[in-house]
């Protein structure tokens, strides 16, 4: 399992190396490879080395937060776009920025959104004390429709220059405003992701279901809340650098699935650089495809993870 | 110390309701325990209740001397595994991965499974004849097939003590004597102590060394076969005719039914 392990990833790395320079060079304004370490096109290149560093950390948070959560819930649709936490996360950060709140301080306001939305999709989805998948992942896209009309009517009525653009909150942007936030938020994701890894066995055993899960040692619902939280964690520092951007958390795990298997321990970290390659890719079209005109990255998440979604919706439990 | 399970004095259940009202029970080490009883009298939960999924309302489970609610969950894992009477999964998992799983007591968090954990795997999937399809993904396979992956996966746990909820009641008969004669091969000659719940009282005659009869959540009679088997006990409890007589091969108590209305 190690020496599969250990190539997949390297595997991915080489790809990953592949699509950064892909991002390095194209945009709008072509730089060939030769010239990145020209001292005229060091502006350039810094913002998209930023964009890209971005770009990793957007991918990976997201498809390793969507594998905990659809593992945990039991359910292939489970992600943070389609729970409604990134929404909540985002009317919570909108909300910050129109008080007037110091941006460094906007990813704790996500995350408080993003644990309140997470509380009410809930108790929303709660039948008998029952989750039901089913109405688990409906009030999710209700709760997260009506969180982003309510974006929507915030971002119209008090838009100013600290406050993004309608569509960054909504689609999704990698373009960084602010190198510092970046960073900072570097921190949370890169050591949730970490403490997710660290779960890797019990988010096996769980899959296979609550009791069994506890017939192999497991305290399952403390490694539920403690995961759950997490994934809000992640989910809140991300919308801070790059808005809501939906279905990473579905369309990487489900394709990483596929080639190496559900087994977490190797599950995450190939999605982890698997993600990685497709948010930096993602990137590059949305830049390059009419340019000078940039589609937010959202747009083209969402028109590859659409048809994914249904056809797991059509599949049913199956993974 | 001969007994590996003490049950003194249980009570518990579901929300406010006692399902389990005041049993004892013990287990000795040796034991191949048949847990029988009508739908409703407690023999599901009572599993529950001895591999702590359950916590008592009264009462106390001890496991060779220490109470299980204050054994470290992952040590309590080391020493009972349970067999539930299927798993669903919307993972395809293949049969080695899952019966990796049982290994996740005796892992470190991170750890990966060193040469011994994949040679107790491979024991594990050898003894329960599930190796020539290690590599196949587990909703691919039979009832059966998957039954005893699952007794494989709570073999790798290597417990000392065994739970079993209804382990042959998806399988057809040539399954069912295959699973049985496992379970008694393994109690024999590795002191697997086995306790299990059997809907078929035959198959429980033929198999167990002890029965317990249950009633209402509580014990209507415990003994050998030929003790608790009896025409009077199980008419009084299961409200059903039957004829007890003597299985020709096996000499143990052999339980007819009697069709038609009372």
């Amino acid at each position: 399992m190690i020496k599969r392990l250990k190539k997949t990833l390297l595997l991915l790395f080489l790809l990953l190396c592949a699509a950064v320079i892909l991002g390095l060079i194209k945009g709008a304004v072509h730089i060939p490879l030769a010239d990145i370490f020209l001292q005229e096109n060091q502006a350039i290149i810094n913002m998209r080395l930023f964009r890209i560093l971005a770009a990793i950390l957007v991918g990976s948070g997201l498809a390793v937060s969507g594998i905990a959560l659809q593992a945990i819930l039991r359910n292939p649709l489970a992600e943070p776009y389609l729970l409604g936490t990134s929404s909540g996360a985002g009317l919570a950060a909108v909300v910050a920025v129109i008080l007037g709140i110091s941006r460094i301080y906007m990813p704790f306001a996500a995350f408080l959104g993003a644990v309140i939305s997470i509380i009410l999709v809930y108790s929303l989805a709660r039948e008998e004390n029952r989750i039901m998948d089913k109405s688990l992942i409906l009030s999710g896209v209700i709760i997260s429709v009506a969180f982003s009309s309510v974006i929507v009517f915030l971002v119209s009525l008090f838009g100013n220059e600290a406050l993004h653009e309608m569509n960054w909150w909504l689609w999704g942007s990698l373009q960084v405003y602010d190198y510092k936030l970046v960073l900072l938020v570097a921190l949370p994701v890169v050591l949730g992701i970490a403490v997710i890894y660290l779960f890797a066995q019990d988010l096996n055993a769980i899959s296979i279901g609550e009791e069994e899960s506890a017939h192999l040692g497991i305290d399952t619902q403390k490694v539920k809340k403690i995961l759950i939280l997490i994934t809000a964690l992640i989910t809140a520092s991300l919308i801070c650098i790059c808005g809501i951007i939906g279905f990473v958390g579905l369309i990487v795990p489900h394709m990483m699935r596929l080639i190496v298997g559900p087994n977490h321990k190797v599950l995450i970290p190939s999605t982890c650089l698997a993600a990685s390659v497709f948010m930096v890719t993602c990137d590059v079209f949305s830049r390059t495809l009419f340019a000078p005109v940039e589609i937010p990255i959202g747009v083209i998440t969402a028109i590859i993870g659409a048809p994914i979604f249904l056809v797991l919706l059509k599949q049913g439990k199956k993974i | 110390m001969k007994d590996i399970l003490r049950i003194n004095h249980l009570s518990g259940g579901y929300g406010k309701e006692n399902i389990i009202t005041g049993l004892s029970l013990d287990i000795s080490r040796d034991d191949f325990m048949g847990i029988i009883g009508p739908n409703g009298s407690g023999k599901t939960t009572l599993l529950r209740f001895a591999s702590r999924v359950l916590t008592p309302r009264a009462g106390t489970i001890y496991f060779k001397e220490q109470n299980i609610i204050q054994m470290d969950l992952k040590e309590f894992c080391r020493n009972v595994a349970f067999v539930a009477q299927d798993i669903s999964t919307g993972f395809s998992y293949t049969v080695t991965e899952i019966v990796a799983m049982g290994r996740i007591p005796h892992l470190k968090r991170l750890q990966f499974e060193t040469k011994k954990d994949r040679e107790i795997i491979e024991e594990a999937l050898i003894l329960t004849d599930t190796l020539h399809f290690k590599d196949k993904r587990i909703d691919e396979l039979s009832a059966g097939e998957r039954q005893r992956v699952i007794i494989a996966r709570a073999l790798a746990q290597e417990p000392a003590l065994l739970l079993l909820d209804e382990p042959t009641s998806h399988l057809d008969i040539g399954h069912q004597i295959q699973v049985l004669n496992l379970l008694k091969k393994l109690n024999r000659r590795n002191n697997l102590t086995i306790v299990m719940i059997l809907h078929d009282l035959n198959l429980a005659s033929a198999y167990c060394n002890r029965i317990v009869l249950l009633d209402k959540g509580a014990i209507y009679k415990e003994g050998s076969p030929g003790e608790v088997l009896t025409y009077q006990n199980i008419e009084a409890v299961y409200k059903t005719v039957v004829i007890v007589n003597k299985n020709p091969v096996t000499g143990r108590p052999n339980v007819i039914l009697v069709p038609g209305e009372k």
